[in-house]
């Protein structure tokens, strides 16, 4: 059962092949027989098949919809009522949400089961999972090798068939960059197309949700819960949401793609250049017409954001002060003593570097230097996207520079971390769509191709993708030990 | 760009943020580090560019001014490290 995709899992639920039930306790078992790979800080038993018994009803009933008793599990930055949301830290690991972020109360409302809460880099800040205070999850390809971050728990837990799909939230390439080095598909939305309300903000003119599964298949249906209109988040883009899947299958012929020359460059490591050659090879096969592009600013995109992040960062983390809820430190001697130790205590290393730098940039003296020369550059590389994507239908190259390194090989230098997103971040800058598919395996790891659409063109990017999954099988490669 | 270790505790202290004091070096040369990756910003001629702060350039929205929100104070603060009346608790900030 558990390597069957949410498509043919909902056929089976609605034939009465299987209960819900059924299927939720076969992959909590599964999440028990591979709780080395640590991909769950929580793990919602009693509640998952307490929303599997109702999802059985429904089906009965015949009021399922396409996600009813499917077993999901949820990255640990959505806000769960009642369960704890820690966010990767220990300043949240006493935290249980008192509501449902929008995202969660959407799967609620389809009759989605929630497994449980996802390990992910302690407030998404990470490439690696490994900032995580729950410690690392391990790659299911090679368990020396990192899953990729910020939403490690969940690109593992896909790939390990755990959770038939899972959600992700991507800043700088959180949802693509794992969901590649896991050889999952991954799809990171329009800024503004899913609802970040209760979703724990770490840079937010950059977050976005959105799902993470097996198929682009499966991806279509979980972005067609997830996305939509929410008067409580304020950057929420009041557009009509399309049908996801019924474009799938439209044919490429004619389909224009751009690939910017800065992607291919030294940087990139030839076999995974190769990887990613021969998936377009595959797309010229379908008919579609490829271009070399340019984007003279792509390059300071790591600097950039490197700058808003940190800035954004520095000022939504002040919440987190030991007061209203959180960690808070034991015997505090005066208020400012309250706010430091707790501070200094329930952060990690990493989101302290990045409070620190964004601290820096925002101060008296230093804000144009770093945080509006940022900005300016923010536009010159959203203005270099907007040329190329009038010319050409959607942009691809590589989602990373290398296959998912190893643990620790990368944590003693956060630049060398910061580094490997260098082909995923221009895009949160941006706003734009952003996919990463299975396109092949660099020494035995996965290798993602991604694709870039214009604004709101995510059934576009969906087509595209689906259909180099109907003349590939990587996206139906499964890790040794999990078949 | 190098930050000097007073720097690192002056940054530290406008953040409210304990660092421990045999880290504070390690996040000097850390953070130097960081702004000489974000250096090559300065190189960038960006007198006629107008600064982007979010993707879509939105403005706020407006609504109606009605409430929306019930009172949720007590299970809110069910999350609290202390609370007494209704009150979050703190230290005493004036004497």
């Amino acid at each position: 059962m558990h390597n069957q995709t949410i498509a043919e899992l909902a056929k089976g639920l609605q034939a009465g092949e299987f209960s819900s039930q059924e299927l939720t306790t076969a992959h909590l078992a599964r999440i028990k027989q591979h709780s080395g790979l640590n991909c769950f800080i929580t793990v919602t038993e009693v509640e998952a098949l307490a929303q599997a018994k109702i999802a059985d009803q429904l089906i009965s009933d015949g009021k399922a919809g396409p996600l009813t008793g499917i077993p999901l599990a949820h990255k640990d930055i959505f806000c769960t009522q009642g369960i704890k949301t820690s966010c990767g830290s220990k300043m949240l690991d006493n935290f249980q949400a008192p509501y449902n972020a929008t995202v969660i109360e959407r799967f609620n409302q389809a009759g989605a089961v929630t497994l449980g809460k996802l390990n992910m880099d302690e407030f998404a800040m990470g490439s690696s999972n490994e900032t995580s205070f729950f410690g690392p999850v391990k790659n299911p390809w090679d368990h020396s090798a990192v899953p990729g971050g910020s939403s490690g728990g969940s690109a593992c837990a896909v790939a390990a068939r755990l959770a038939v799909g899972a959600t992700g939230t991507d800043t700088g390439g959180s949802i693509r960059q794992p969901a590649a080095f896991c050889g999952i598909t991954g799809l990171k939305p329009t800024y503004g197309r899913v609802s970040r309300y209760g979703m724990i903000a770490f840079a937010s003119s950059l977050d976005q949700g959105g799902p993470m599964t097996r198929t682009v298949e499966d991806a279509a249906l979980m972005l067609q819960t997830m996305a939509g209109f929410d008067s409580r988040d304020s950057t929420s883009v009041d557009k009509p949401v399309p049908d996801y899947s019924t474009g799938l299958n439209d044919s490429l012929a004619g389909l224009k793609i751009g690939l910017p020359k800065e992607f291919f460059g030294d940087n990139l490591n030839t076999q995974m250049a190769q990887v990613v050659e021969e998936a377009i090879a595959e797309y010229t096969r379908l008919g579609a017409e490829v271009v070399e592009v340019s984007m003279p600013n792509i390059n300071l995109s790591i600097p950039a954001y490197y700058i808003i992040a940190p800035a954004e960062c520095s000022a939504n983390l002040s919440r987190f002060d030991g007061v209203r809820y959180g960690h808070r430190c034991e015997a505090p001697e005066d208020l400012n003593d309250l706010y430091i130790r707790s501070r200094g205590e329930g952060f990690g290393s990493e989101v302290k570097r990045r409070i620190l730098i964004g601290t820096y940039a925002l101060s008296t003296g230093y804000y144009d230097a770093y945080y509006l020369q940022a900005q300016k550059i923010r536009r010159l590389i959203s203005d270099d996207f907007k040329k190329v994507l009038s010319e050409v239908d959607v942009l691809m190259g590589p989602v990373t520079p290398t296959p998912a390194f190893g643990l620790g090989e990368k944590t003693g230098d956060p630049i060398e971390m910061y580094l490997s997103d260098m082909y995923t971040i221009a895009v949160n800058l941006a706003g734009l769509p952003a996919l990463s598919i299975p396109a092949g395996f660099v020494d035995q790891k996965p290798v993602g191709l991604q694709i870039i659409g214009n604004y709101f063109d995510e059934a576009r990017l969906l087509n595209v993708a689906h259909r180099f999954q109907q003349e590939t099988d990587w996206h139906q490669q499964a890790p040794a030990g999990i078949e | 760009m190098a930050l000097t270790t007073e720097e690192v505790n002056k940054i530290a202290y406008l953040a409210r943020l304990g660092i421990d004091e045999q880290d504070v070096d390690s996040y000097a040369k850390e953070l130097s580090g960081i702004l000489n990756l974000v250096e090559q910003m300065s190189s960038v001629n960006t007198e006629q560019v107008t600064p982007m702060a979010h993707p879509m350039d939105q403005v706020q929205r407006l609504r109606v001014d009605e409430v929306t929100e019930g009172d949720q104070r007590a299970l809110f603060q069910a999350q609290a490290p202390d609370v007494e009346a209704g009150l979050y608790l703190v230290p005493k900030v004036i004497d």
